[in-house]
């Protein structure tokens, strides 16, 4: 969610007021919150997502690092923690470095983790379709993490399309 | 200096009032977030990567068949007051014009343009592309994109995870990364003072208002930019048939409004319109904000009939060519000069002279 004020920031105080007996609740990131006068102890945070990423993690109580925090892209080397201090992924690749961080985070800002919109296929290298078998083997491998991370609405989505092309 | 010559229609074919519910629905535009496997976002690219990515755009765009040449204006190549002129028509983000303070676009930022779609290159994505079409046309604005998307899609590998859809920079993009807004203009749900109620009722099924210039800017001269919040979990064609729905709810509340208005407070309106229309047609200068206003309440009195013979477009028109950087570009002085003032009122003069007589 969005500051009510800047539009820009994730919003992480939700202030409830009532003003002429009407009750308004105003979602304010930090910055606004304090330029507001609204004392938030948030302060002690590096960034609103951050918090919210924290606090979405630990039971909404705890806004020290966790261990996973260390986590790192393999391909572009940015850390979960630069993604909580920045709010911005460093490439494609920490998608699936930071995959269940991400799914969780996803569900809690859509309300869903699962796209259903227009599925895309990429070009293949040298102009032709990609090779079926590479497809299929990919598709294999994201079924079994589908499985492990108990995503299972996804795992059976993926096993229809597995034997489709099987 | 920027030659905008070159785009047929000067990028402002959004802007002609031939769309549907011209009068109260300036524009509908959509934009896709996509980024490109094997470059690195933009929070990690150094400039050999946007350049990079910059070259393999131009490469994808010149071969495309049904696009033609795209216009390519480089952002880093122009001025200050280039860059904002594009903003100002709608063509780039704040952000990718860099009109913060001191702040300069870094190599490789750039717009492409065709008719009414663009590509955005080296943004907070690699790519943005954005449709736009007149009036409230959201079918219309997506076609064209869509079109683009494809065949840029075939050009370019875009990062897209089966489960997470497109990945984009920010999560709050990601899945479709399609965010569709609407601007309208809504002054009887202000002058009434509905409008907190409305704009409330819309954060609660999932869309989101911002100002005349998109994420972060204020609302002036009652325009809001009513948009789609999340962009995962729901289809293009759910989102898009989501926000159609509310806006069709939100244009008749809005004409609720004005016959409220014009019912109980007929004299009162009336005297509103005609006022403004006096300031405008006479004031010696103006700053935007008082012309925005003004051209507010004009408005208003063209859609409830008051004001015979102003069509939408000169309204539209107005609202495009009184901004700041248009007028210094025209008048060959700096954005911030006081002469703007003089400038824009006798712009206006100009045009609803031309326009009555």
């Amino acid at each position: 969610m969005l500051c009510d004020n800047c539009k820009e920031r994730d919003a992480v105080i939700h202030l409830t007021q009532v003003e002429h007996d009407t009750k308004v609740t105003l979602h304010l990131c930090e910055s606004c919150a304090r330029a507001k006068g609204v004392e938030t102890g948030a302060t002690l945070l590096k960034s609103p997502l951050g918090s919210f990423l924290s606090a979405m993690g630990k039971g909404g109580s705890s806004v020290l690092p966790v261990p996973s925090d260390g986590l790192r892209c393999g391909v572009c080397g940015s850390t979960l923690r630069d993604f909580r201090e920045s709010g911005r992924l460093g490439c494609a690749a920490c998608y699936l470095a930071f995959e269940d961080h991400l799914r969780d985070l996803l569900r809690r800002l859509h309300g869903s983790s699962q796209h259903v919109g227009q599925r895309y296929r990429p070009p293949a290298a040298g102009g032709g379709d990609a090779d079926p078998r590479s497809h299929l083997l990919e598709l294999r491998d994201q079924l079994r993490r589908a499985i492990e991370s108990e995503n299972f609405e996804l795992a059976a989505d993926l096993r229809d399309r597995i034997r489709v092309l099987e | 200096m920027i030659d905008l010559t070159l785009l047929p229609d000067g990028g402002l074919g959004w802007l002609d009032a031939s769309g549907p519910s011209a009068a109260v629905v300036l524009s509908t535009r959509i934009r896709l977030a996509r980024n490109v496997e094997g470059f690195p976002f933009s929070q990690r690219a150094r400039d050999p990567d946007r350049l990079g990515l910059l070259t393999r755009v131009l490469d994808a765009a010149a071969a495309m068949p049904r696009f033609g040449q795209m216009v390519t204006y480089r952002l880093d190549e122009l001025e200050r007051v280039e860059r904002q002129l594009l903003h100002e028509r709608h063509l780039v983000s704040k952000e990718l014009a860099a009109l913060d303070r001191e702040s300069r676009p870094r190599p490789g930022v750039a717009v492409l343009v065709n008719g009414p779609v663009g590509v955005m290159v080296n943004e907070e994505d690699h790519l943005r592309l954005q449709g736009m079409a007149s009036g409230f046309a959201l079918e219309a604005a997506y076609a064209s994109l869509q079109a683009l998307e494809s065949e840029l899609g075939k050009l370019l590998p875009f990062a897209f995870h089966p489960e997470f859809g497109y990945l984009t920079s920010c999560p709050t993009n990601a899945g479709t990364g399609l965010r569709a807004s609407v601007l309208i203009h809504l002054p009887g749900l202000v002058l009434t003072k509905e409008i907190g109620k409305v704009l409330q009722g819309l954060t609660q099924v999932g869309l989101t208002f911002r100002g005349l210039y998109g994420e972060g800017s204020e609302v002036v001269g009652n325009f809001f930019q009513l948009s789609n919040q999340t962009t995962l979990g729901k289809s293009e064609a759910e989102l898009l048939d989501h926000l159609g729905k509310i806006v069709r709810q939100v244009i008749e509340y809005e004409m609720q409004a004005r016959d409220v208005l014009f019912k109980t407070a007929a004299a009162t309106v009336e005297d509103k319109v005609w006022r403004a229309y006096g300031l405008l047609r006479y004031a010696r200068s103006l700053t935007f904000d008082e012309a925005m206003n003004l051209l507010s309440g004009v408005r208003l009195g063209v859609g409830l009939n008051l004001v015979p013979g102003l069509s939408v477009y000169t309204l539209n028109k107005l609202l495009i060519h009184t901004q700041p950087a248009h007028l210094a570009a025209e008048g060959e002085r700096p954005i911030g000069d006081p002469e703007i003032l003089t400038l824009r009122a006798s712009y206006v003069r100009r045009l609803l002279a031309a326009e009555a007589s």
